[in-house]
């Protein structure tokens, strides 16, 4: 009986997701070093790659990049499946969403900062819902609401300011070839 | 204008502050008091707005403990208890305060037109 090879043959468009997947979780591990003031707020660096990701090669790619980041960084910092992955994942998830329907706002009106607002409003409501329905199902952590939406609003202009002046990188335009 | 903050992309901050500010109110704010309920040993005695200036008398195991509402505003007026922490108290005008007589088993709870979470009870 010979050995039976599986080949998965990788297209480019998918190298390229996982290269940029892998930046995404790189900055997962970076952000999980910095100590926090309050647990669940965190700047949200990673977003910054999905952000970049959304204004060049659109949304399907944003999306894995951003679901693979959540689910491969879960696994390197042991939290696969805990409440804090699940959080993580409802807040990607819902933040996707809104970033599909951002995107399609006219691009000279709106750009990076906008999109990273609104995903960083969608991550924490969904976060909240989380914690509200499963979690913690007390009217105390919607106390704790105006704080999380006020980091939100502040981590989603940096970050977004962060991604629009990235785009405008000589040196990020050659990224997707190599 | 930089090319980086797009006309749209202040609007949306704009929009995203309003919402901190709004729920930071909605949630932090303090609403004013409606609703007066005393309780003595556990029970409520007595419920009443604040529309009108009263005072109630509420016996407890040590003696009486006058309550008094004036101008939307409730107090402690007087009490047999030791160390008089909830008439030193004073005036309760928000929803969610409350003063507690331990000695005299009265308390004295302002609810508002949406009953807040409150850490006594929890």
């Amino acid at each position: 009986m010979t050995p039976s090879v599986i080949n998965l043959p990788a297209t480019a468009d998918d190298q390229r997701i996982a290269r940029l997947a892998a930046f995404a979780i790189g900055l997962s591990l970076v952000e999980a070093a910095l100590p926090s003031p309050l647990p669940g707020i965190k700047p949200g660096l990673a977003n910054i790659v999905t952000l970049l990701v959304l204004q060049r090669f659109g949304w399907r790619a944003a999306a894995w990049v951003s679901l693979l980041r959540v689910v491969a960084g879960s696994l390197l910092l042991g939290t696969f499946l805990t409440p804090g992955f699940v959080m993580s994942f409802s807040g990607a998830l819902l933040s996707l969403g809104v970033l599909a329907l951002a995107c399609k706002l006219p691009s000279n009106w709106f750009g990076a900062v906008s999109h990273s607002i609104l995903a960083a409003f969608a991550h924490i409501a969904a976060q909240l819902a989380v914690v509200y329905f499963w979690l913690i199902p007390h009217a105390g952590v919607l106390y704790l609401a105006p704080v999380f939406a006020a980091a939100a609003l502040v981590f989603g202009i940096v970050n977004g300011l962060v991604a629009s002046r990235l785009l405008g990188e000589a040196s990020l335009k050659t990224l997707p070839a190599a | 204008m930089n090319e980086h903050l797009k006309p749209g992309d202040w609007l949306v901050a704009l929009g995203g502050l309003t919402l901190v500010a709004g729920l930071f109110l909605m949630l932090w704010g303090h609403a004013a008091g409606t609703t007066l309920i005393i309780r003595s040993g556990g029970k409520i005695v007595a419920q009443s707005d604040l529309a009108r200036n009263r005072d109630f008398e509420i016996k407890g195991p040590l003696g009486i403990t006058v309550v008094s509402v004036v101008n939307r505003r409730v107090r402690i007026a007087r009490d047999p208890s030791p160390r008089q922490y909830c008439v030193k108290q004073g005036w309760l005008s928000h929803a969610g305060e409350a003063a507690l007589c331990l000695p005299n088993q009265v308390s004295v709870e302002l609810a508002g037109a949406i009953k807040r979470y409150d850490s006594l009870s929890y």
